[in-house]
């Protein structure tokens, strides 16, 4: 399969940048400069930025608690997703939602969501209006492993795949539910194997090669656009920092982890493919880290000068119209 | 004016949405071939189609979260939970997705949800069929709650409800689905937050909503038979709250009596009370009461059941209490 060279670079300034963008947000939260707590998305870039490469700026997502990879690989913008994560004024949701909670309905994010399992229905609600429409457009439904083993994985599934919506679930098995391994609660090895049990194509690729998961999803993408329903997409990949900045991770070794890191890192793979096939050269590479090494910095300055909400904007948003 | 019952309200209220607004659709379970399980949808299929009457499967918190996710996209969805006392089954899209997607999102949302449940007791339908659940959505920001008890009212509230843009839990008594009343020919639109004196009165304020307002209305005629002149306060929607009607009512007779079906331990009347203890304590001639359903699961046997809930006769006796009366 050959890829136009904008393209490729353009994959690559997304994974990159959620990768600084993870590492910078962990580093600030341990820093001390950020509330709340924060989920990190490293090592699992490949998927969110290989399924949104197959979907339209027309097309929605809803995510999970992992959510800032979803939301830049959607298209969100790097400034107000940091200053969210401040909690400061500009941000996204004006600093009431905070990393678990950032949404662009502009871009079609439609919003990570703190509740474990809680973006399915959602998402096929967001199906549902399109089929409705007849808009053609298709909703994707990130989730973990931990979520696949909530009930309204059931629910959603059954009822997406029962009327055909064009609805994709996309699983990001990382091996780990919160601090408990995949194999300890499930009796299969694989979750698209359930999609036998709805009718619908389950399908497992490698959540670490960009490449492949971009082909599965087109292939999804086609499916749903089609009016076949929903498919089952099971990127296998491997949470490299823990469930949350500051996990002790008493359930898993450092050598463990950094075994997994250096053998199958998704931004080293994809240098390797492209540098390898002539493709793109170390230099472009190079130059698009550095370039979006740039924006994280310049969002972060901006974040720090940022004013937090006022004190006025408490009660605001809370209801379209006022209740007092 | 004609005479319809409040089932036959809510129909209406619902068809007239329906064809109004190409957005507006209802789901729910039995909502399609059966007209749902109290008749309300009854003919709908047959006129707006399978995609607009959807017979969902048994997924409370599924189809909750779907409806939530098509409103956040700009559809209108009126869910039916077949009984409020099912809802627990999906508090989390009601209670941490819908509720809360406007103001986490910065005000990026909007979720013009409706979410009709009936509840109450009466009917012998036991502990998971009868409750009275609304302080459940009362206590969530973000939620609208109402509770009418006539046709007018609940045709009126609930068609002002469809064109909200906030979601709104609506909570209809099994036992007024059969009771009749007047409504206005033509379009007709109640405000949410609007109490509605059912009737006038200068020595107590009777405080009450859905079913509770028929019952209270029957004992002040009881005690305008003993010469006690009670003002009935019927809430219609309790989020948001009609708080200046509630509190010239009390500034006026000096003493509240809130009548409440729901149990009595943390339910709506509490907040009630507690807002007039903190608000309007120099105007009060006596303890503010409550005449609530009693702390335990709902029994099946009548003779348990009846023993549990409000009905006239302990309304008009614990006025009597208030204003230091012998029967």
């Amino acid at each position: 399969m050959e890829y136009e060279r904008d393209f490729l670079r353009h994959l690559y300034r997304r994974m990159v940048t959620i990768r600084l963008f993870e590492e910078k947000v962990g580093e600030l939260f341990l820093g001390g400069e950020i509330p709340g707590f924060v989920h990190l998305y490293v090592g699992e870039e490949a998927i969110a930025v290989g399924v949104c490469a197959a979907l339209t700026d027309k097309d929605y997502i809803t995510s999970t608690h992992r959510g800032h990879g979803h939301c830049i690989a959607k298209g969100a913008q790097i400034g107000p997703m940091m200053a969210e994560i401040f909690g400061k004024k500009p941000g996204y949701c004006k600093g009431k939602g905070g990393s678990m909670h950032i949404a662009d309905f502009s871009v079609g994010m439609l919003g990570a969501n703190g509740v474990v399992g809680g973006g399915y229905n959602l998402a096929v609600g967001a199906a549902l209006a399109a089929q409705m429409r007849k808009s053609g457009e298709v909703a994707v439904c990130f989730f973990g492993d931990g979520a696949s083993n909530r009930g309204t994985f059931h629910e959603g599934v059954n009822m997406a795949a029962a009327w055909k919506l064009p609805a994709i679930f996309v699983n990001e098995n990382n091996q780990w539910a919160s601090t408990t391994p995949y194999r300890t609660t499930n009796n299969i090895e694989d979750i698209a194997d359930r999609a036998k049990g709805y009718g619908i194509p389950g399908v497992v690729v490698d959540g670490n090669d960009v490449f492949a998961v971009i082909e599965v999803a087109k292939a999804a993408v086609a499916r749903a656009r089609e009016g076949l329903g929903p498919t089952l997409i099971e990127a296998k990949t491997y949470r490299i920092k823990g469930h949350f900045v500051g996990d002790p991770e008493k359930y898993r070794t450092k050598e463990e982890v950094q075994k997994h890191f250096t053998a199958n890192d998704p931004i080293k793979n994809f240098a390797q493919k492209v540098i390898g096939a002539g493709w793109l050269k170390q230099a472009d590479l190079d130059a698009i880290h550095a370039e979006a090494a740039r924006e994280i910095e310049q969002a972060v300055a901006a974040a720090r000068q940022a004013p937090y909400p006022d004190d006025s904007e408490l009660y605001a948003d809370l209801y379209v119209e006022g209740v007092s | 004016m004609r005479t319809v019952t409040y089932g036959q309200a809510i129909s209406e209220a619902l068809r007239e949405e329906m064809r109004r607004d190409p957005a507006v659709f209802v789901l729910g379970e039995d909502m399609g071939v059966m007209g749902s399980v109290f008749g309300l949808t009854k003919g709908f299929l047959a006129e707006f189609g399978a995609s607009r009457v959807i017979d969902t499967p048994i997924s409370e918190a599924g189809f909750t979260a779907m409806a939530v996710g098509a409103a956040l996209r700009g559809l209108r969805p009126v869910v039916e939970i077949m009984y409020v006392d099912f809802t627990p089954v999906c508090f989390d899209p009601i209670a941490n997705q819908a509720a809360k997607m406007r103001y986490m999102t910065g005000g990026q949302a909007a979720v013009p949800l409706v979410l009709r449940a009936p509840g109450g007791a009466g009917r012998r339908n036991a502990g998971q069929h009868s409750q009275s659940l609304e302080a459940l959505f009362t206590h969530i920001p973000g939620l609208k709650v109402i509770a009418p008890s006539t046709p007018a009212d609940i045709k009126g509230l609930l068609k002002t409800a469809i064109r909200d843009d906030d979601p709104v839990v609506c909570i209809e008594h099994k036992l007024l689905y059969a009771a009749k009343g007047q409504i206005p020919d033509g379009e007709h639109l109640i405000p949410l937050g609007r109490a509605d004196v059912k009737r006038p009165g200068r020595d107590v304020t009777l405080v009450a909503w859905s079913r509770q307002v028929g019952f209270a209305l029957e004992a002040a005629g009881i005690l305008a038979g003993e010469g006690i002149d009670a003002e009935v306060v019927d809430l219609r929607s309790l989020v948001p709250l009609d708080w200046d009607t509630l509190a010239a009512s009390v500034r006026k007779t000096h003493r509240a009596v809130i009548v409440q079906e729901a149990v009595r331990r943390g339910g709506y009347g509490a907040e009630l009370a507690a807002q007039i203890g903190e608000e309007l304590f120099d105007s009060l001639d006596a303890p503010v009461k409550r005449i609530a359903g009693l702390n335990v699961v709902s029994p099946f046997s009548p003779a348990l059941e009846d023993l549990t809930y409000p009905n006239p006769g302990t309304i008009a006796a614990g006025v009597r209490e208030t204003l230091g009366r012998q029967p």
